[in-house]
Parts: C-alpha cells; structure tokens; sequence
C-alpha cells in the first residue's frame, strides 16, 4: 500500500543524503481485466500494483529511478543508487522543481473517481463483456468469429510530493468495454471494433449497444477494394481525426521542441490552421478521462488554448522544457512510475464545428473517407505523413464502397492549413479526441 | 553482485525466503480438479538508462521491478494472477484468484517442485553485465559520439543519444514439477542526429544492441559507425525528394528490412490468431505462400541477439522454426496453451513483458535465408523502382493479412541504377500474398543491428530480424509524388 508517510520518509531521506531538491510519485492501481471470447471466459487476470518513481537534484545535476518494491531497505538504497547516478549527470542550469508560488494549493474536485463502480463483482463483468460480444454475434450471419470482448477496469491512486512541502494525493477510476468481432465473406475475413471507455461504470455505452456498432463497423469492411493513385479530399473519422491529435499533441510538447524535433518550432503566433480550427487542453473539466487536479510536478491542471482560431497560441510545457524554451509551464507535466518526467497532454481535443458528418461526406465529389489508419509514417521533424489506410471511397458524396491495402500522405503542415471543414460530432470518449475532418486535398496510393 | 554465479533458483528463494515447499504451495493453491496446468513465474529485473542530448548527460534513470505471477489454466480459460510482493501469502492468493477462473470447486493437490534445471541454452554468457559496468564509463561513450557525429557534418545541430542496459532473472516452476530460471542480459545504444539546412530539418538513427558485455559496442568501431550512420541518414535525407505514389518494383535492403517479415508473415503465424482461426494465415499449412525462393525462419537460438532467449517465459528452451520452407507454409509459433489446444508441441515462443503479463506466442529473430543473386544483379534488374534500406518500423491487421511498413531512407532506382533519394513513405501489402511476388533473393543475408521492440496486446518484448537483398514485383509506395510522374512507374 502506498502512503504519504511512504513520501515524506523517501523525502527526509533524500534529504539526509544531501539532495538540494526531490520529488517523488507514487502510484497504485488495481487492475481487472476480464476477456471472453466466442461466449466463454478465456481469460481473468488481477492485480495490485504499486510503485514509486523518484526524482533527487544536487544543484543543478539530477536522475531519476523508479521501483516496485516498496520495503524500507529497497527505498534507502534506492535514494543512494540514484544520489550516486545524479552526480555523474551534466549540470542544467535549467534543471530544477517549480517555485513554490506554482505549485497547486487547493485540489477542485473533479469527480475522478466512482465508488458505486468499484465493487462490481467479477460476475458482472463477464455477464457485461458475454453480452457485448453476443450482441455482436447476433448482428448478422457473415460475423462468424471473434477476437473476443474485454472487460477492464483500473482503480488508481497517486501521491505527489515535493521537497518544497507539496503534498498532493487523487484517487481515480477508469472503466472500458470493448468487443472485436470477425465477419468472412467471400474467403476473405475482416474484424474491427468498438468500445467505450469512462470513468464512471454508469457512463459506459451499453454492452449491447458496443456490440452492435463493432459488428456494423466489421461488416462494413466486406469486400474491400484497392483504388488507383490519385490526389483527393479526404475525410477522416473521429477515431483517426484522434490520431491526427495525437500527433499535433507529439508537436507542440516541450521536449519535442527544445530538441527541435517538431515541425512546429518557434511557430507561437502564427497562423498554421485556418479560422475554423480551435485546440484545447484542458485538464480542469470534472469527470472526463485527461482530468486531474495537479500535474506530474504539482502545478494546477488548467485550460490551454494551444490553437486558437487557427493561430498556434501555446504548447505544453513542463518546468524544464518551460524553462528551455523561456516560456511558462503549461501544467502538463506527465510523471509515469518508471519513466522519465515529461510532457503530457490532459483533455487535448479540436473543438467542435458546425457540420453534420452526413454534410461533411455529401460534400465530396469524388474522396477518401479513413476509418482507420495503420503503421508508424509519421516523421515528426519534418511533418512528412504517409500511413496505410482502411475506409470507404467517397462518390458524389455518398459512402460507395469500402477500400484497403492503400496509404495516405501528405505534409502535416499542409494538412492542418488544407482542413476545410470540422464536424459537430465531438465526443470526450477518450483523452485526445477530435470530430470527423475534411483535409482538401492529399495523396491516396493504390494501385 | 557477482552476477556470473547467481542461480536463478537460489536467488528467489534466498532473496525472498521462500523454499520449495512454499512454491509448491503456490501450485498447490491454483491447482484443483479441472485445472490442466499451472505456474508461476518470478522475476527480478534492474534497468539504467543514460541520455545524451546538447552535448550534456541531462538524464540518468534506475528502476528495479520485482514480481511474480500465477496462471491456472483449464481448457482454454485462464486464470492470471500478479503481485509485487513476493511472499508465500500472495502466491497462495494469487493461485487461489487464478483457479476461480477455470474452476469453483475441487481441491488443490500440491505437485512436487524440483529445484536444478537450467536451460538446454547458454547463448549470452556474459563475464560482466553491461549494467554493472561504471557510469562513467557509458557516459564517455556517448560523450565521443556526440563528438563522432557532430563531425561527420556542420550541418548536424543535435545529437540525441541514448544508452540502456538491463539484467533480469527470472524462475518458472511448473504445475509438470519443472523449475527452470535464467539471467539475461540486454542493452542497446540508440542514436539520433538531426541536421539543418535553411528551414529543410531532417533526422536521422541509428543503434544497435544484443544480449552482450558492454565491450560489444566497442568491438568492430560499432558505436563510431551508429555515430556516423546516423548522422549519414540525416544529410542524406536534406537532399531527399517526394517519394513516389503508386505501384512499383521494390529492392529492399539487407538486415533491419526484414521487419516486412515481422509484419507480413511473423504475427500472423502465432499459434493464438491461428487456433482461435481469426488469422488469415489461418488453415494455411502446406499451401505456396511465397515464391519458391523464400525460406523463413523463426530462430530464438542465434547466440547474443536481442531476440534470442535461453528458454522462452514458460521454461520451453527457444528453438529454429521454420515458417516457410522454399515459398510453402510449415508451422506456427506457439505458447504451452496454444500448442496443446491445437495438438501440436510448443516451440519456445511463450513471452512476456514481465510478471504483470501471462505469456502469449510471440516472434523471436525472424529472418530470411540467403539466395544466390548479388546485391548488384538484383538492383541492375529493376528498370524504375523503389530501393529502400532503412525503416521505422511496420504493423499488420492479421485478420485481414494488410501491413505496413516505413521506410526512412530510400532511392529511386532508374535504369538499374540507384538514382536520387527520396523521403520515407510507407509501403503496403497483403501478407499471405506478397512474398510470392519475390523475384530475387541476394547472397547477403544480414541480421539487424539489435534495436527491435514488438508490441502485441499491449506488451512490449525486444526481437530480431534479417533479410537479404530482395526484390518484390509491384508494391504499393505511399509516397506524395504528384500523379503524373508516379504514373510512369506503372509497368
């Protein structure tokens, strides 16, 4: 069990080994994860896990280290271990915790955690995940296999704390159903998914409902053609609009940009999408999947307008990268138990606009429309895109056949400047999310 | 630590007091009367990491994780079960929470535990683990490729390196009465340059790696040539023009563009996709799945690759698999479970990430054996076409067989001759397919450097390829090249 008696202790001690600063995260969840498959429970699998990552500075020099083992013995010798790592490091003149004054001095509630889901018993889970899949099942005849339905659920607990007397600690609860079922027709088999992800079990889709839309999405896949290479308008889905996020996201944080890894330095100010495109984070909003109430560093989650009107108006910083780039942190610190401190994002979403999906896709003559994207193909340096690509050829403006075994390419440069019109279908149904996208124009290769 | 003369057996049971009754106790406790098989596995493992970036070891990181996990299995549930505290108390919780799953009533019978197997194995035999080795010594290291690399070109203006290196001990004792451990060993040294001319920025990496002493990377001049190769990559890449869009004759490279192997045929020959027939390799044994040219092999026995294992995670000592014998399909690779519900023998690829995770089939070095064409017939025969010989990495839909893979350096090849470079694009296939349209097999077979991580489900396990030189007729090319000019790439 983790406790802020476990944090202060680490604390003194890193004191006593004559560390100028430290701060630690300790993490403990507790994981349930049930999977049936064809009506049967293949697999239940259960833990409790804990963990702590330390972070010690002497002056300007500083390491990280990270362990599982809790006892008294293993955290004095890790305090020495990474006492004697630091000392052998550069020294930053960059490195170094957040000010006092920065650091978050009231936790808002934000309803992170349910404890009317906490108790569900095994047997409902299986009952919920059996009733996904069979729903699935029953949808049509050509479903005629599964990958199964998973029923998973995390209970989370994280402590922060900071030689500068920052003592903050958040429970957290994350619930997910997801079915992934497998049509043949014609020789040739496909599968697809769909899943619901909350915090609160009352807000998860129902079983029934997940079901029905994997099978719809599976069966849509049947037949799949290649098409010929050509420059088209293209449309993404909210599931791969996410992706594109994800990748904006990797752009504009901190340590992509002090690096100048990113295609997006020294770019604040500038115009890089047009008027219709607004990015938030925003780690403040109760109940959602990216909230928290501090960041990785003890700083208040808050609302960022990275992307405003389609002018770049903040990246996402965390006190180092802040410091590199000599701007102010964002509250985006990210701290995982064995990683590294870094950057990362809350609630990152593009705001909604003003189309119907249906409108989105009747616009297009002749298109692409993405509902899912595979492979690496993203070079973040340059913003060079190339992805394989799944979904559906657009003809006058009607969804005319699904595609596959083709790729998309572009520049993310002239992506983001080429989208042309944002859907009014966003849903805060993961972290980094996004509604469906027209980009004008990019490359489809096929035969 | 003198870690050359730790047993994995005695380690565990000496470090955590535990004996082998109190194991058998963890059997016992997930064993019951419609159980078919249970285990447990232990691990221990410590990590460091060092990284470079402006010229300044800026992070140095240390974990320690310890675990161990409890799997029942009965038929085709399973029951998984993991704790961070290893302690008698909670393997026998953990075994009772395993068997709920396959079972609700039925006593437990304690198997007999016989201490002393080791594997049939001894593939990395290290005197000194690379993470015992100074700091010092790793960051002067870095410290000269930095130098390295920031003098092969003034154009290079960051030079991010990183070195991680990590020891795992790990003990399966099983349901059979089988108890067997390992030490392993695994580090690599990853680099990235990125070069700047005018406003055009590009990147550049390069690493390399094995389950080796830290002089491997010494040996050879191997870090001067990652230093430099990286660095290459990146100025290379300032002068690189839009790939193509279209179909067109692919040459792919010796050694790390064996990954199209991973992707297009590897995954999709794990015993699971296979028995639960959701592959689309599924039912395909004995049919021609590649040209006559193609033999692929999975082989977790090639001393001192990041691939390679003693024993897999289930104590089956790895073995060579052949999964394509001259172009038609032999076998699968397979975990305990999946080998016995397909009536079939296990082939050593049982892996995990670590004890959170129950095993599952997974790739070890997977790679193509030599031909008889040199590298040179094979680029003079390719009228116009794509010679990519350097890649990010892939992914593959098993159900539906598509894949893809990134290339990040790459030429047009014109009259049989490599021309100019052009940008990374992604390549896409159908994997039961698109070896059988292999032309050309080279004599230069290669492995990779030592720098692949897998993911499945969520977990992360380091694997090798290789290739030789090879060439495929007709590949889709995901380049952004206007239409006109991909269209003469049409044959």
């Amino acid at each position: 069990m983790i406790s802020q008696d476990i944090a202060e202790a680490v604390l003194r001690e890193a004191k006593r080994k004559g560390s100028t600063e430290a701060d630690l995260a300790l993490v403990e969840n507790e994981l349930v994860t049930v999977q049936v498959r064809l009506g049967e429970v293949e697999t239940i699998r259960s833990a409790r896990e804990v963990g702590l990552g330390l972070r010690l500075f002497f002056g300007k020099r500083s390491a990280t280290s990270s362990t599982s083992d809790l006892s008294k013995e293993s955290l004095a010798r890790l305090v020495e271990d990474t006492s004697v790592l630091a000392k052998v490091t550069a020294h930053d003149e960059f490195s170094g915790l957040p000010s006092v004054g920065e650091c978050a001095r009231s936790f808002p509630e934000l309803h992170l955690y349910d404890s009317d889901g906490e108790a569900l018993p095994v047997k409902e889970r299986i009952a919920r995940a059996k009733e996904a899949e069979a729903a699935a099942l029953a949808y049509d005849p050509r479903i005629t296999n599964s990958e199964g339905a998973d029923f998973a659920s995390n209970l989370y607990r994280i402590i922060y704390g900071s030689s500068h007397g920052f003592l903050g600690e958040y429970r957290g609860s994350t619930f997910s159903l997801a079915v992934t079922p497998i049509a043949l027709f014609n020789g040739a088999m496909q599968r697809d998914y769909w899943y619901s992800y909350a915090r609160k079990l009352s807000k998860l889709e129902s079983a029934e409902a997940i079901g029905r839309r994997a099978a719809e999405r599976t069966i849509r896949r049947l037949g799949g053609r290649k098409i010929h290479t050509q420059e088209v308008p293209v449309v993404f889905d909210p599931e791969t609009a996410a992706s594109l996020m994800r990748i904006l996201c990797s752009a504009v944080s901190g340590p992509s940009l002090y690096r100048g890894a990113s295609f997006l330095i020294d770019r604040l100010g500038d115009r890089i999408a047009p008027e219709i495109v607004s990015v938030y984070d925003d780690g403040t909003i109760p109940g959602y999947l990216g909230s928290k109430p501090f960041d990785g560093e003890g700083l208040p989650t808050r609302r960022n307008a990275v992307l405003e009107n389609g002018v770049l108006r903040s990246y996402l910083l965390d006190t180092y990268s802040a410091r590199k780039l000599k701007l102010a942190p964002t509250g985006n610190a990210a701290r995982g138990v064995g990683d590294v401190p870094t950057v990362g994002p809350t609630n990152f979403f593009l705001q909604a606009g003003q189309y119907d999906p249906a409108e989105i896709i009747r616009s297009v003559d002749s298109g692409l429309y993405v509902t899912e994207l595979i492979g690496p193909g993203v070079n973040l340096v340059t913003g060079d895109y190339s992805r394989g690509a799944v979904g559906f050829w657009i003809e006058k403006g009607e969804l005319a056949y699904p595609v596959e075994e083709i790729t998309v390419a572009g520049n993310l440069k002239e992506m983001l400047l080429g989208i042309e019109m944002v859907g009014n279908d966003l849903t805060f149904r993961n972290s980094v999310v996004a509604p469906t996208l027209k980009i004008r124009r990019m490359t489809v290769a096929g035969h | 630590m003198t870690t050359q003369l730790v047993k994995p057996e005695r380690f565990f049971l000496e470090k955590f007091g535990l004996t082998e009754r109190h194991l058998e106790r963890g059997l016992g406790a997930a064993l019951g009367a419609q159980i078919d098989y249970a285990d447990l596995y232990f691990e221990y493992r410590i990590s460091e990491a060092l990284s470079l970036e402006e010229g300044m070891i800026k992070r140095a990181s240390k974990n320690i994780s310890q675990g161990a996990g409890v799997r029942a299995l009965a038929g085709e549930k399973t029951g998984y079960a993991f704790s961070d505290e290893i302690s008698v108390q909670n393997l026998e919780l953990a075994g009772s929470r395993a068997k709920a799953v396959a079972e609700r009533a039925g006593a437990g019978i304690s198997p007999p535990v016989k201490v002393g197997g080791s594997p049939r194995h001894d593939l990395y035999p290290v005197r000194v683990q690379p993470i015992e080795i100074p700091v010092e010594k790793k960051i002067d290291l870095l410290q000269r490729i930095d130098a390295i690399a920031r003098k092969e070109d003034p154009r290079i203006v960051q030079v991010m390196g990183s070195f991680a290196s990590e020891y795992k001990i790990v003990l399966v004792a099983t349901s059979a009465g089988v108890m067997i451990g390992d030490i392993q060993p695994l580090s690599r040294l990853n680099i990235t340059c990125i070069a700047q001319e005018g406003d055009n920025r590009q990147m550049g990496t390069c690493g390399g790696g094995g389950r080796a002493e830290f002089e491997f990377f010494l040996e050879d001049g191997r870090f001067e040539r990652y230093a430099k190769e990286a660095a290459r990559l990146a100025i290379v890449n300032l002068s690189a023009a839009d790939a193509p869009a279209g179909t067109t004759d692919v040459v792919l490279g010796p050694g790390w563009p064996g990954v199209l192997l991973h992707e297009a045929i590897g995954h999709g020959l794990e015993g699971d996709f296979n028995r639960k027939k959701t592959s689309a390799f599924t039912d395909r044994i004995g049919q021609r799945v590649a040209s006559e040219l193609v033999t692929v092999v999975d082989d977790g026995t090639i001393p001192s690759r990041r691939g390679s294992l003693n024993m897999d995670d289930e104590g089956t000592p790895t073995g060579r698999t052949v999964l394509i014998d001259r172009g038609i399909l032999q076998g699968y690779l397979q975990d305990r479970l999946n080998a016995r519900l397909m009536g079939m023998k296990p082939t050593g690829n049982g892996r995990r990430e670590s004890y959170a995770y129950q095993p599952m089939p997974r790739m070890t070095n997977t790679f193509m054996l030599a031909g008889d064409s040199t590298p040179e017939e094979i680029i003079a025969s390719v009228k116009r076409g794509l010679y990519a010989v350097t890649f990010g990495g892939g992914q593959v839909d098993i159900t539906s067989g598509k894949f893809v893979f990134s290339a990040s350096e790459a030429y047009l090849i014109e009259n049989g001759k490599i021309t100019r470079p052009v940008k990374g694009a992604t390549l896409i296939g159908h994997g039961p397919e698109v070896l059988t349209r292999v032309s050309m097999v080279g004599d230069d077979l290669k492995l990779d450097e030592g720098i692949g991580t897998c993911g499945k489900d969520g977990q992360l396990v380091p694997v090798g390829v290789g290739l030789p030189t090879i060439k495929i007729e007709g590949l889709t090319v995901g380049g952004t090249e206007g239409l006109n000019k991909a269209e003469s790439f049409l044959q």
